[in-house]
């Protein structure tokens, strides 16, 4: 029945790919000979790519992390001088002290990584491709070629970043944003030279990885759901991903157009960005540039980016807390309806980056009051969570921990987003470091733990093997703990007036009262470190050494990639893809503690 | 449930192409943005488009009907007549392209060079972008031609087929978009 009816459904899927839609026999076994290049190098299936996106997104994060580390201690002891900085850094930190123009090359390798490779590549690009054709009931991608090509874009544009740490004039240092005319002017700096065109090079993969990963995550969800997955059946992890991949594909594109005009400008002699400039006594001759404009074209995505990150991780969180409340999901239509608010409004808030840019501050009101907009669907979506824990049988798994402490940090975040959308505020905490605490708490370090909520609940499923529980315990109490003593100090001293981006304040008397702070933040940084890998630890050693997975459905859940079997093949499902008969959420109804999607509704069943 | 599912018969590829275009769209909207913003600034320079782009404009729009009609012919399984039609639609496209190549050395040699931030800078590289997408179209149009040529099976599917006009038709529409664009912003 089922079976007939999945080809009625795509009769074209078995004539553009086949090999990989074994529905004719209605048998989910790959028949095709494998070799190791085909299963784990060269893979079309959607789980090994996941895979390889997540372990290429930690070591990302393992890089950008140390680089913060790094550069922490020197923030920390401006004097002191540690033989660690020369090991890493050879003539960038002559006698063990960082070269103060090499610390902006090292901040904006941190934020491109981390903002790229880590909340990007490495948090969509991972649970976009592992749960999509799960949780939706699909074999695999629409397009596994596209799929697979989409992790090698990733691969090149992290090669081609990673080279550019090393060539002699040092990495691109112009900040992650690139502004023009730092990024535009070879002789402005020496990240300017080829670390520059190196990154741009880069990021323009990156773009191509972004955009063929979206198409298929699209295509995939609106055309491949298995019989009776309607939209509104579907778990709000794919509503999440669903939103972001719509952000990427309409946001990235612009990117790349800002890209382009700068190619032109630093190698061809076009002054689209480039005005009036005077550098070392030579006056340029570019005349006519705007570098606005650049501003305008890099926040239309740079903007959406930040939803591109926070997105995903909602939608894991949104899973994980129902699954462990063992309750449904609070305001179902009310969450998805947020998220596709906050898709709306990212598009319509890029200028808030630009107030101190010397727009018009009439113009800077209407910005204003679309950023703040912005807090609706967001209250909502905390409020839901909130009601969705408020009296259920929560599990403290590793995953819930996480869950609930994601919220917790975008409250945090969140509400010092409406101080600085407010451009009266912005304009005096403008490149503070009440702007560095502000985003590392509500995009980064958040989104850094929905990204763990969901390597913890989904480990089972990836590797057939449980994380180590009390090293997940210890992991979320450091991290979160540290996490507040990083970032809670730095709103103080942005608000006091630090600046971001110096490397030393020594000379600067009225912030010698932040010495110890700075001293304890780069203390603390260390601390959450290592407890980060220690989870790398746990990470590899349980894929050979945890705890088996017994049962296919560990965590009595109700979504369909508990139905496939513990160690799922090419094709998910060995026999026929299931049915869907509910919403995702059917938890403690009717007496029951679960109802799985695939089974039929009762007719004496309550509705809900 | 099952009506609407029966309901949704676009293939998974086609749709795929269509979010494409979207975000191909997205990209020019910046570009042409973009021009806006500059044209209104101190310094602009207008420029003169060349008569070639007047050309390729027709040339492109007589390509779309030829891939429409060997589209038709295909589903009508005259196959002399597709292969014919999309050999010219092919021809269509190069000579678009060499047409373009003429209006850049035409604007080239009337003084229009990389140096500045006007109409004649933007007009490359939106023009040249453009060139990159329709040059992607005619690898893809190669491949459909030699699939054309070769091959003992017959195939009936046109799926492919639909994929590779709905791309056509779109690089050409998108083509009379951005020349208009450039004519009347100039």
């Amino acid at each position: 029945m089922n079976h007939d009816n999945n080809q009625h459904v795509h009769p074209e899927v078995h004539v553009t790919h086949g090999g990989h839609h074994v529905e004719h026999d209605g048998d989910g076994h790959h028949h095709h000979k494998e070799t190791f290049l085909t299963k784990y190098i060269f893979s079309q299936d959607h789980k090994t790519i996941a895979k390889q996106f997540l372990i290429t997104g930690m070591i990302w994060a393992i890089v950008g992390g140390l680089m913060s580390v790094l550069f922490r201690l020197q923030l920390g002891y401006p004097d002191q001088s540690f033989e660690i900085l020369e090991t890493f850094f050879g003539r960038w930190a002559p006698g063990g002290q960082i070269n103060p123009e090499f610390y902006y090359a090292l901040i904006t390798m941190h934020g491109t990584i981390l903002v790229f490779f880590v909340l990007t590549g490495g948090l969509s690009g991972t649970f976009a491709n592992l749960l999509i054709p799960l949780q939706v009931g699909a074999r695999d991608m629409a397009s596994p070629l596209m799929n697979m090509l989409s992790y090698w874009f990733f691969m090149l544009s992290s090669l081609i970043m990673l080279a550019s740490l090393f060539v002699q004039t040092g990495p691109a240092s112009g900040g992650w944003t690139a502004y023009p005319p730092l990024s535009a002017l070879a002789q402005a700096s020496e990240g300017s030279k080829i670390g520059m065109d190196l990154w741009i090079v880069s990021m323009a993969m990156f773009v191509v990885m972004g955009l063929l990963g979206n198409l298929n995550y699209i295509a995939t969800i609106l055309n491949m759901r298995t019989k009776g997955m309607t939209m509104t059946r579907m778990p709000l992890t794919i509503w999440a991903l669903f939103f972001t991949a719509i952000l990427g594909v309409l946001s990235f594109p612009v990117l790349l157009s800002g890209f382009i005009l700068l190619l032109f400008d630093r190698n061809l002699g076009t002054s689209f960005y480039l005005s009036d400039i005077y550098v070392k006594g030579q006056i340029l001759p570019n005349e006519g540039g705007s570098a606005i404009l650049y501003q305008h074209l890099f926040w239309f995505l740079g903007h959406p980016e930040v939803y591109i990150i926070i997105l995903p991780a909602m939608g894991l969180v949104s899973e994980v807390m129902s699954v462990n409340s063992r309750k449904p999901i609070f305001g179902y239509m009310a969450m998805v309806g947020s998220l596709f608010a906050i898709t709306v409004l990212a598009f319509l808030v890029w200028a808030h980056h630009m107030f101190v840019s010397g727009m018009s501050p009439f113009l800077g009101s209407f910005f204003v009051l679309l950023t703040l907009l912005i807090a609706i669907p967001s209250a909502i979506k905390v409020f839901n969570w909130i009601t969705t824990i408020w009296r259920g049988n929560i599990r403290f798994t590793p995953a819930m921990l996480f869950a609930i402490g994601f919220v917790s940090l975008f409250i945090s975040g969140g509400l010092t987003g409406i101080f600085l959308g407010n451009s009266t505020i912005d304009i005096h905490v403008h490149d503070t470091y009440f702007v560095i605490a502000h985003f590392h708490i509500v995009m980064g370090v958040s989104a850094f733990f929905g990204m763990f909520a969901g390597v913890y609940h989904w480990y089972p499923k990836m590797y057939g093997r449980y994380l180590n529980n009390t090293l997940g315990y210890l992991h979320f109490w450091v991290t979160l703990v540290g996490a507040y003593l990083i970032f809670w100090p730095m709103h103080y001293m942005g608000l006091a007036g630090v600046p971001r981006r110096y490397l030393d304040f020594r000379l600067w008397t009225s912030f010698n009262q932040f010495d110890n702070l700075n001293k304890f933040i780069s203390i603390v940084t260390i601390i959450v470190f290592a407890v980060q890998l220690m989870f790398v630890f746990n990470f590899f050693y349980s894929i050979w050494k945890g705890r088996k997975v017994r049962s296919q459905n560990p965590w009595n859940a109700t979504t369909l990639e508990w139905t496939t079997p513990i160690r799922p093949g090419h094709g998910n499902w060995p026999g026929e893809i299931p049915e869907v008969h509910r919403w995702a959420y059917d938890y403690s109804k009717d007496g029951r503690d679960f109802i799985p999607q695939t089974e039929p509704v009762n007719p004496d069943e309550t509705k809900h | 449930m099952v009506v609407e599912a029966e309901k949704r018969t676009i293939h998974p590829h086609k749709f795929a192409l269509w979010v494409a275009m979207a975000s191909i769209i997205m990209m020019f909207a910046g570009l042409t943005s973009a021009y806006i913003v500059k044209s209104n600034q101190a310094n602009w320079e207008e420029v003169r488009i060349a008569p070639a782009f007047w050309y390729s404009s027709i040339v492109i729009i007589a390509s779309s009907i030829t891939i429409q009609m060997a589209l038709r012919a295909f589903k009508q399984r005259e196959k002399p007549r597709y292969r014919t039609l999309i050999v010219v639609t092919g021809i269509l496209g190069l000579i678009f392209l060499v047409l373009q190549y003429y209006g850049f050395t035409w604007m080239w040699d009337h003084g229009v060079r990389f140096q500045g931030s006007g109409a004649g800078q933007f007009l490359y590289i939106i023009a040249g972008l453009h060139g990159l997408h329709v040059m992607g179209g005619i690898v893809a149009l190669l491949v459909t031609i030699i699939r054309a040529y070769t091959g003992r099976i017959q195939r009936y599917n046109s799926v492919p087929l639909e994929i590779m006009s709905t791309y056509w038709h779109f690089v050409d529409v998108l083509w009379i978009y951005l020349f208009l664009f450039l004519v009347i912003m100039k």
